[in-house]
C-alpha cells in the first residue's frame, strides 16, 4: 500500500489526473498527507504492536461486528383493511378490531395516521356496532397514549423484564405439580382463543382453578334464566320488534347493556316519519333518574328493592300462570297500581310485541320472573331471543367467593391476576386485598399501575386492546378478531399471550396464538383467504349462536321466584351503577370520560350519593354536603347530590371513583364506593345514611334550571319542544300554530347558494337519548383540550356539543329532556356581524367558519350567541401535552392556542376531505351520507343527520319537510342551520 | 377670549376667585405648585398610588403570560371587570371635555379654574380605559395588530366594519386624540409662563419647547383663541359620540339587556354623571392639597353638584324607562333579564347601583349639601360606585342568564380582576400626581380672564 503511494503520479504516463493543486505540485506535505493512512488526530496504535494488542483488537472487532446483528425480531404485520394499493401518505387507514366493556363486545374500525391509530368508529359490518360507537369506545384511544400506564415490568418495585418473569415461572411452574396451589383471576372473557388456552393451562394443571369475574355486570340475568329455564341462557332484546317496552331498573339504553345496540334497535322503532307513524312506547320502572328514565313515555320511581314485589304483582296480573286473576293487594302502593294496570293492559294488547326486561342488578328471581312475563305474553323467539352465553362463567360471584376462601386457608401459593382491576373493583368483603398478602407468589397483569399491580409481587404490563392481537365474541355470538394497530408502546403483553406463557405454551405470540385458532377451524384451502376476510370485515361469518327455544313451567318457576325474593326492607336502599365517566374505574385516567358530563346529573369529575329531593329534606342534606353512608359495618363518605325524579329512599352510587392507585388524571377524584359493596351485588337494602358536618365541593356543567324561569316562574317555549303522538296526530302543524312571530327583518341580505353546497343538520330529539357518544367522538375529533374540575367549576369547559337537559313537569315526577346544542351555524349569525377582525365568517356553503389564526380574542362572538355554543381558550390547554398524549391529536385539526375562540364547524375537515375524495372520483357532489359528522357517525340512536339540504333528496333536508322541525329560540331570527325535531311522548291516555 | 359677560353691575354671580387674588399672585400661586417641592401629602398620596400602578404592571404580565383565564371571565360571561372598567374609565373620561369644550362654548365661565385639570383627568382615564380593551384579548398585540386598518399582504383581509368594536377603536382612539391636542393647546401660553419664570436651564428648555415659541403677542392670542373654538367644536360632538359608540357594543347585539335603543343617551348621561363624580373627588383632594380654596370656590363643586343631580335624575330615569318597556315590550327574555336584575343572583349589584346612583345624588337638592365639601366628597364616592356597579350589572347580569338556561352560568371576579382595576387606579392616580407636580393644574391665563372682569367689577362696584 505504501509502495504505491510512494510512485510519484507524475512519473506515470499517459493523461495525468490530480486530485488537488498539492497533488499537481507535489509538495512535500501531500506527500505526508498521502502517506498517513488516518487523518490527523485518528488515534494511531503505537508503533512496537504487541501479539497481546492485535488479540484484543481481534476480540473487540469480533464483538462489534456481532453488533450489525442486533435488530428487532421481524415480526409479519398486520394487512390493510381499507385501501392497501393505493395507499397515499398522509391518507389515513383503518383497520377492523374489536374492544370489549363489560364482557361485550363491540367491532370497531380505528383510523390510523401514518401509523398512529387517532380516532374510533364504530364496524357497520359488526352487529353490535353496525357503525356507532359508545361514549367508552371514543375515549378508548385515550387509554392507548396515557402516560401513566404500566410501563415496564418490575418485581416488587425492583425493575425486571418479561425474560426475567417467564424464567422464574419455568422455575416455579417446575414445581407445581398438579398445580394446585394454582388459582388464575381473570376478567370475563369471551375470547375463544384465551378459552383455549385456560383449556391448556387447566389440562397441564388439573388441579389449577381459572376464576372469572365481571367487574359490574353481575351475573343475575343467566341466573335468572337457569332458574326459569333449568339452564344459563343470554336474554337478547329485540328492541326494534317491540311496540312496548317496559324495563325494570334497567338502564339499557346506558350502561347496563351493550348501549350501542339497543340504542340503535330502540331508536329505530322510535323513528317518526310523519305525524301517523307508530313509535314504540316505553315505561320504565327505576330507582335512579337514568337517561332510559328520561325516554320513557311513562316513569314510575321505584325503589330498586321494590321491583321483585313489582314483576310479582305484573306477573298476577298478567295472569302468567294462567290461574284466576287476582286482585291486586296492598303490595303495590297507589300511583304504582295505576301505572301497573295501565301497562299490564298494555302489554296484553300488544302480545308478542311488547318486551319486558329487567337490569342486571335485580336477582335472578327477577329476571326468572320477567321471564316467564315475556313468555305469557308470546314475545319469546319474537322479541326476546336466548342463546347460550358467550362467557363460560355462569356465577362469578360464587367463583371469586370460594377463591377468597381458598386465599384465606392458604390453600392459593401462586395467584395470577390478569388484567382489570380486581382489588379495587371486587366486593369489599372478599378482603382481596388482604387475602393477596397470603399468597406466595402473585402476578398481576395491568394496564396501568393501579391497586390490583401495586398489590402484587410481579407486576407485568398489559397491551393495549390497540396494541395486541386477540378474538372477542360479542353477546350474539359473532366472532371478531381483535388486531393491533401499533406495536405495544411500553412492551405490554396481553393476557391471552400471558395465558399461554402460564401454559407453557411453545407459542407465546398473539398473532400466532390467534391465527392458528381460526384457521385451524376455517380448515385447510380457504383458510388464509377467509383469515384475511375475517380481519378485513372484523367479523367471522357463520359464528352467531343459534336461538334457543326455552320453555318454563311457570307455576313452579313463579313459586320459587316468589319464595326467593326477600321482602322489601325499610329504610334507605343503596344502588351502585357503573359511572358513565370512569365506568367501573378503568376509565379513571382517562381525562375525556372523566369530562363528559354525568347525562343527568351533568357532574363531572366526580360522583355522588344521588337522593330524591323528598330523601334529602328528610335527611336534612343540600347538595355538597358529605353523607356518611355505613352497612354491613363498612362505609364511604361522599357528597350528596338531588336529582328530581329519583326514587324516595333510595340512594344511587356511581362506581369508579376515588381510585387510590392511579395515574395523574385519575388519582383521588371523587369518592370510593366499592368499599360499601359485598358479595350480595350491587345493592344494599338497607343502609344507614347521615349528614355529616363537612362540605364538599361538586361541579356541575348545568346548573339545576328547568325550562321555567326562575323568579318570574315563566316557561321558556321555542328551546324545548315535546308533545305526545296523539296530539301531534291532531295537530301536525302544532308547532307553527303555537308560536307567533313577529314578522322578522334581516338587516342583511340573503347569501346566495343557488350553487354547490349548502350544509346542514336535523338533530331528532325524539330519538337521541343522551348518551354522550357525541359528546366524546367531538373531542377525539376536534382536538378539543381537558380543563378539569377547577376549570369547569369557572366555566371553561370546551365541549363543542353540550347536552343540555331538562326536566319539565313536577320537581317529584319530572320529565326529563337531552337537546344536543352545538353551534347552529346560523345563516344570520350574530357572531359574525360583532367581530371585529371577521375572524368568524359566512363560508360560501353556508358555514360558520371560525379563522383561529385571525381571532384576537375579543369574546365578543360568544357574549352574541343565543346559543352561547362558543368556546373560548382562556388558557393554552395544550401547553404541557406529554409527547405521548400527543399522538391522540388529529392531524387534520389545528389546536388551538389560547385567546383564540372556538366552536363546532361541522366538521369542515370531513366535508372538505369527502369533497375532494368525490373529486378525486369524478363526481360533482359528494353522495348524501357520504360526509358524516364525527357527532353523527358515533350517535347510536341515529338522532343526529347532517348533508346537504341544496339537494332535496337529502336525509337531511327531508327531516327538515318534517312538520316537527324546528328551530330554536326562532324569534332571534339567527336562521339556524341545525335544527330539532320535536320531541314525542307516546303517552297512554290511561295514563296522567 | 370673548368676554360675553353679563351685565357686571348686575352681580347675579358670586365671585370665581376669592380672597382679593391679583394676576401675579396668581401665576405665582399656581406656579409655584410646579417650581417648588410638593408638600408631604402629595408623597403620601403617591405612596399609596405607585405601587398600585406597579400592581397594574404586575397583573398585566402575569395575564399577558398566562391568559385570559387569570381573570373570573367565562362562558356565557366573556366580559367581566375587564369591560365594566372599560366603560366605567372612558365614562369618567367624559367630565373633561365635556368641562373645557361645552361649558365653554355655553361660556361658563366657572370652568376656568377646573377645566384644566378635569382635561387631564380624562385623558388619564381615556388611558386607563384603553387598556382593557387591548389586554382583555388576553394577546394584545394581535388586537393591537389587527384591530387597526392596516393593509396587511398575507391575508389580504380588512377588518369587519359591521362590528361595534370596531367603532369603537376609532371612537375612542379619535376621542384621545382631540382630548390630547385640546388639553396640550390650552397648555401652551402656562407653558410660556412657565418657561419664562424658569430659573432652572433644564427647566427653561424643556418648558421652551413644549411652548413652541408663545410669545403671547396679540397675534398668537387671536390665532389661539380661534384654534382653541375649533377644538371645542370638534370635542363636542365627541363627547356625545364616545358614548354613545360605546354604548353601541351593547346595543347592537341581541342579547336581552344589552339590546336596547336608550343605550346612547343613557350612557352619554351616565358618562357625564361619573365624570363629575370623579372631578370632585380629584378637586376636593387637589384643592386640600394645594391650599387652592381661592381658586377652586365652592361655587365650583356646588356647580358640578347640580350637574351630577341633573344626570343622575337622567340615569334614574333611563333605569325605569329600561324596566317599563322590558315589561311593555311583553317580550319574555327582556322581562326576565330585568327580574333577573332585580331579583336574582346578581340582585345585590342592582341594588347597591340604585342606591348610589339614583338615591345619592337626591341629596343634592339641598343646598347644604351641595355647599358641604365631606358630604359631597362622600356622595361623589358613591356616585363611582354605583357607576361602576351600572356598568357590571349591564354586563354581567345580562349575559350570566340569557337565552337557553342550560347554558347560564356565574362569574367571580379573581384577585387579579381585582389587582388590574386597583391597578388602573393607581396608574390614573399616579398620572394625575405627576400632572399636578409638573404642570399648572389650573390654567392661569384663562383663570386671569375671569379676574380681570373681576377686578373691573370691583373697582366699577368701589366708584
Amino acid at each position: 500500500m505504501n509502495d504505491l503511494i510512494q510512485i510519484n503520479p507524475s512519473s506515470l504516463t499517459g493523461k495525468k489526473y490530480w486530485r488537488s493543486l498539492d497533488e499537481l505540485a507535489d509538495t512535500p506535505q501531500f506527500r505526508a498527507w498521502a502517506q498517513r493512512e488516518f487523518q490527523e488526530g485518528a488515534s494511531e496504535m503505537l508503533a512496537g504492536g504487541s501479539r497481546r494488542n492485535l488479540l484484543k483488537l481481534m476480540a473487540a472487532g469480533f464483538g462489534l461486528a456481532g453488533l450489525t446483528a442486533c435488530r428487532r425480531p421481524v415480526e409479519n404485520v398486520l394487512p390493510f383493511a381499507k385501501g392497501v394499493e393505493s395507499y397515499v401518505p398522509g391518507r389515513p387507514l383503518h383497520y377492523a378490531t374489536v374492544i370489549s366493556l363489560g364482557g361485550a363486545a363491540t367491532g370497531l374500525v380505528v383510523e390510523s395516521n401514518e401509523g398512529r391509530p387517532t380516532k374510533v368508529e364504530g364496524n357497520p359490518r359488526h352487529p353490535y356496532s353496525l357503525g356507532a360507537t359508545s361514549a367508552h369506545a371514543q375515549a378508548s384511544i385515550l387509554n392507548l397514549y396515557d402516560p401513566d400506564r404500566a410501563r415496564r415490568v418490575s418485581r416488587q418495585n425492583a425493575r425486571s423484564s418479561w425474560d426475567e418473569f417467564t424464567a422464574w415461572w419455568k422455575a416455579q411452574s417446575s414445581q407445581l405439580g398438579a398445580g394446585a396451589g394454582l388459582r388464575i383471576l381473570s376478567e370475563r372473557s369471551s375470547s375463544p382463543a384465551v378459552a383455549a388456552q385456560k383449556a391448556a393451562i387447566l389440562e397441564k394443571y388439573p388441579k389449577a382453578q381459572w376464576v372469572e369475574y365481571g367487574s359490574v355486570n353481575s351475573d343475575q340475568p343467566r341466573l335468572g334464566a337457569q332458574m326459569a329455564f333449568g339452564q344459563p341462557l343470554e336474554a337478547h332484546y329485540q328492541y326494534d320488534k317491540a311496540a312496548v317496552v317496559f324495563t325494570l331498573d334497567f338502564d339499557f339504553l346506558g350502561l347496563d347493556s351493550p348501549t350501542v345496540l339497543p340504542t340503535k334497535q330502540f331508536s329505530a322503532r322510535r323513528r317518526s316519519e310523519d305525524s301517523n307513524t307508530e313509535i314504540n312506547r316505553l315505561y320504565a320502572a327505576e330507582s335512579n333518574f337514568t337517561i332510559t328514565g328520561a325516554m320513557a313515555d311513562h316513569r314510575l320511581r321505584l325503589r330498586s328493592s321494590d321491583v321483585g314485589a313489582f314483576v310479582l304483582a305484573l306477573a298476577r296480573e298478567l295472569n302468567v300462570t294462567g290461574a284466576e286473576l287476582k286482585v291486586l293487594d296492598g303490595g303495590v302502593p297507589g300511583p304504582s297500581r295505576r301505572f301497573l294496570s295501565a301497562l299490564a293492559k298494555d302489554l296484553l294488547a300488544n302480545k308478542g310485541r311488547s318486551l319486558v326486561a329487567a337490569g342486571p342488578r335485580q336477582p335472578a328471581a327477577v329476571h326468572a320472573a320477567v321471564a316467564l312475563i315475556n313468555q305469557t305474553l308470546g314475545n319469546a323467539g319474537q322479541t326476546v331471543v336466548y342463546t347460550k352465553p358467550v362467557v363460560e362463567t355462569t356465577d362469578s360471584v360464587a367463583g371469586v367467593t370460594q377463591l377468597a376462601a381458598d386465599i384465606e386457608s392458604g390453600a392459593v401459593k401462586t395467584l395470577f391476576l390478569l388484567g382489570g382491576n380486581p382489588v379495587y373493583t371486587l366486593p369489599a368483603d372478599l378482603g382481596l386485598a388482604r387475602a393477596l398478602k397470603k399468597v406466595a407468589s402473585t402476578v398481576a397483569l395491568a394496564a396501568d399501575e393501579n391497586e390490583t399491580w401495586a398489590a402484587a409481587e410481579w407486576r407485568l404490563p398489559e397491551a393495549h386492546e390497540f396494541e395486541s392481537w386477540g378474538d372477542e365474541r360479542a353477546l350474539d355470538g359473532t366472532a371478531s378478531i381483535r388486531q393491533p394497530l401499533i406495536e405495544p408502546l411500553h412492551g405490554g403483553r396481553s393476557v391471552l399471550e400471558l395465558a399461554a406463557i402460564i401454559a407453557g405454551s411453545e407459542v407465546i405470540k398473539g398473532h400466532d396464538l390467534v391465527k392458528n385458532a381460526w384457521t385451524a377451524q376455517f380448515g385447510a384451502g380457504a383458510a388464509n383467504k377467509k383469515w384475511n376476510l375475517a380481519l378485513h370485515d372484523g367479523v367471522i361469518d357463520g359464528t352467531k349462536l343459534a336461538p334457543v327455544d326455552a320453555k318454563a313451567d311457570a307455576a313452579k318457576v313463579l313459586a320459587a321466584a316468589q319464595a326467593a325474593l326477600p321482602a322489601a326492607a325499610p329504610g334507605i336502599e343503596v344502588v351502585f351503577y357503573p359511572s358513565s365517566g370512569p365506568y367501573d374505574g378503568r376509565f379513571a385516567n382517562n381525562a375525556w370520560m372523566q369530562e363528559a358530563p354525568d347525562p343527568m346529573t351533568k357532574l363531572v369529575w366526580d360522583n355522588a350519593a344521588l337522593m330524591s329531593p323528598a330523601t334529602a329534606k328528610q335527611l336534612g342534606v343540600a347538595d355538597g354536603d358529605m353523607v356518611a353512608i355505613s352497612a354491613n359495618g363498612r362505609d364511604a363518605r361522599l357528597p350528596a347530590v338531588t336529582l328530581p325524579g329519583h326514587a324516595d329512599n333510595s340512594i344511587s352510587l356511581a362506581l369508579g371513583y376515588g381510585r387510590s392507585s392511579c395515574g395523574r388524571v385519575g388519582r383521588g377524584v371523587g369518592h370510593r364506593v366499592e368499599g360499601l359493596r359485598t358479595t350480595s351485588g350491587f345493592h344494599i337494602a338497607a343502609a344507614r345514611v347521615a349528614k355529616t358536618s363537612e362540605t364538599y365541593k361538586l361541579v356541575t356543567t348545568q346548573e339545576h334550571h328547568t325550562l321555567v324561569e326562575p323568579i318570574t316562574n315563566a316557561e321558556r317555549p321555542g328551546i324545548v319542544i315535546q308533545v305526545t303522538t296523539e296530539e301531534y296526530r291532531k295537530a301536525p302543524g302544532f308547532i307553527h300554530a303555537e308560536q307567533h312571530l313577529p314578522e322578522m327583518v334581516d338587516m342583511f341580505p340573503a347569501w346566495d347558494y343557488s350553487k354547490g353546497y349548502q350544509w346542514g343538520m336535523a338533530i331528532d330529539l325524539n330519538s337521541c337519548v343522551g348518551c354522550n357518544a357525541c359528546l366524546v367522538a367531538c373531542v377525539a375529533e376536534n382536538n378539543i383540550p381537558v380543563v378539569g374540575k377547577d376549570q369547569v367549576s369557572r366555566g371553561r369547559e370546551m365541549h363543542w356539543i353540550r347536552m343540555d337537559r331538562y326536566f319539565t313537569g313536577d320537581v317529584n315526577e319530572p320529565q326529563a329532556v337531552v337537546q344536543p346544542m352545538a353551534c347552529q351555524q346560523c345563516e344570520k349569525a350574530p357572531c359574525e356581524s360583532v367581530c371585529p377582525v371577521a375572524a368568524t365568517a359566512h363560508s360560501p356553503e353556508g358555514l360558520n367558519e371560525m379563522a383561529y389564526n385571525r381571532c384576537v380574542g375579543t369574546r365578543y362572538c360568544a357574549n352574541n350567541c343565543p346559543y352561547k355554543v362558543r368556546r373560548f381558550n382562556f388558557f393554552n390547554w395544550n401547553k404541557d401535552v406529554p409527547e405521548e398524549r400527543k399522538m391522540v391529536f388529529n392531524p387534520d385539526v389545528t389546536v388551538r392556542m389560547r385567546g383564540v375562540m372556538e366552536k363546532c364547524n361541522y366538521c369542515v375537515q370531513r366535508i372538505e376531505e369527502g369533497k375532494s375524495l368525490a373529486k378525486a372520483d369524478n363526481r360533482r357532489q359528494v353522495r348524501d351520507g357520504e360526509v358524516l359528522t364525527a357527532c353523527q357517525q358515533a350517535c347510536p340512536a341515529g338522532a343526529i343527520v347532517f348533508g346537504n339540504i341544496n339537494d332535496p333528496e337529502s336525509r337531511v333536508a327531508k327531516l327538515k319537510q318534517q312538520p316537527r322541525n324546528y328551530t330554536v329560540i326562532e324569534e332571534v331570527n339567527t336562521k339556524p342551520r341545525t335544527t330539532y325535531l320535536a320531541k314525542l311522548r307516546n303517552s297512554n291516555p290511561e295514563l296522567p | 377670549m370673548a368676554d360675553l359677560a353679563l351685565d357686571p353691575r348686575m352681580d347675579l354671580n358670586p365671585p370665581l376667585v376669592k380672597g382679593g387674588v391679583t394676576y401675579s399672585d396668581l401665576t405665582g400661586k399656581i406656579s409655584a405648585i410646579t417650581e417648588g417641592k410638593p408638600p408631604r401629602q402629595w408623597y403620601y398620596a403617591m405612596g399609596v398610588a405607585l405601587p398600585l400602578a406597579a400592581l397594574l404592571v404586575v397583573c398585566l404580565t402575569y395575564l399577558v403570560s398566562t391568559g385570559i383565564g387569570v381573570w373570573g371571565n367565562n362562558n356565557p360571561v366573556g366580559w367581566g371587570w375587564d369591560i365594566t372598567n372599560f366603560v366605567w374609565w372612558i365614562g369618567i373620561g367624559h367630565a373633561g371635555t365635556l368641562i373645557s369644550a361645552i361649558l365653554f362654548l355655553f361660556r361658563q365661565k366657572w370652568r376656568t379654574s377646573i377645566n384644566r385639570a378635569a382635561e387631564a383627568m380624562t385623558l388619564f382615564a381615556v388611558a386607563c380605559a384603553g387598556i382593557y380593551p387591548l389586554f382583555h384579548t388576553g394577546r394584545p398585540w394581535r388586537a393591537a395588530y389587527w384591530l387597526f386598518p392596516m393593509p396587511n399582504e398575507a391575508l389580504h383581509m380588512w377588518q369587519n366594519f359591521r362590528s361595534p368594536l370596531m367603532w369603537d377603536v376609532f371612537a375612542v382612539s379619535t376621542y384621545a386624540t382631540v382630548s390630547a391636542l385640546f388639553w396640550y393647546v390650552g397648555l401652551v401660553p402656562d407653558l410660556a409662563t412657565l418657561r419664562d419664570r424658569a430659573v432652572n436651564p433644564v427647566r427653561r428648555t424643556v418648558f421652551g419647547l413644549l411652548s413652541l415659541g408663545w410669545r403671547g403677542s396679540a397675534t398668537q392670542w387671536k390665532h389661539y383663541e380661534l384654534a382653541y373654538l375649533i377644538l371645542a367644536g370638534l370635542s363636542t360632538p365627541l363627547v356625545l359620540s364616545v358614548h354613545s359608540i360605546v354604548s353601541f357594543d351593547f346595543a347592537t347585539s341581541v342579547l336581552p339587556g344589552w339590546h336596547t335603543t336608550i343605550f346612547p343617551p343613557y350612557f352619554v348621561a351616565g358618562a357625564v354623571f361619573s365624570g363629575f363624580a370623579m372631578v370632585v373627588t380629584l378637586m376636593v383632594l387637589a384643592r386640600w392639597v394645594y391650599n387652592l380654596q381661592d381658586l377652586i370656590t365652592i361655587k365650583h363643586l356646588e356647580n358640578m353638584c347640580k350637574v351630577m343631580l341633573a344626570t343622575g335624575m337622567i340615569v334614574g330615569f333611563a333605569y325605569g324607562t329600561e324596566a317599563f318597556i322590558a315589561w311593555y315590550s311583553a317580550n319574555q327574555y327582556e322581562r326576565f333579564v330585568f327580574a333577573n336584575r332585580a331579583f336574582g343572583p346578581y340582585a345585590w349589584a342592582y341594588w347597591i347601583m340604585v342606591a348610589c346612583n339614583v338615591i345619592s345624588p337626591q341629596f343634592f337638592w339641598f343646598k347644604k349639601v351641595r355647599t358641604s365639601i365631606p358630604a359631597m366628597f362622600i356622595l361623589a364616592i358613591f356616585i363611582n360606585i354605583g357607576m361602576w356597579f351600572e356598568r357590571f350589572v349591564i354586563i354581567a347580569t345580562s349575559l350570566h342568564r340569557d337565552f337557553l338556561p342550560a347554558s347560564w352560568g356565574y362569574f367571580r371576579p379573581t384577585w387579579v380582576d381585582i389587582g388590574t382595576f386597583m391597578g388602573t387606579i393607581g396608574l390614573f392616580l399616579t398620572l394625575f400626581l405627576l400632572f399636578l407636580r409638573f404642570l399648572p393644574a389650573i390654567a392661569i391665563s384663562e383663570v386671569k380672564g375671569v379676574l380681570h372682569h373681576q377686578i373691573n367689577t370691583e373697582k366699577g362696584a368701589a366708584h
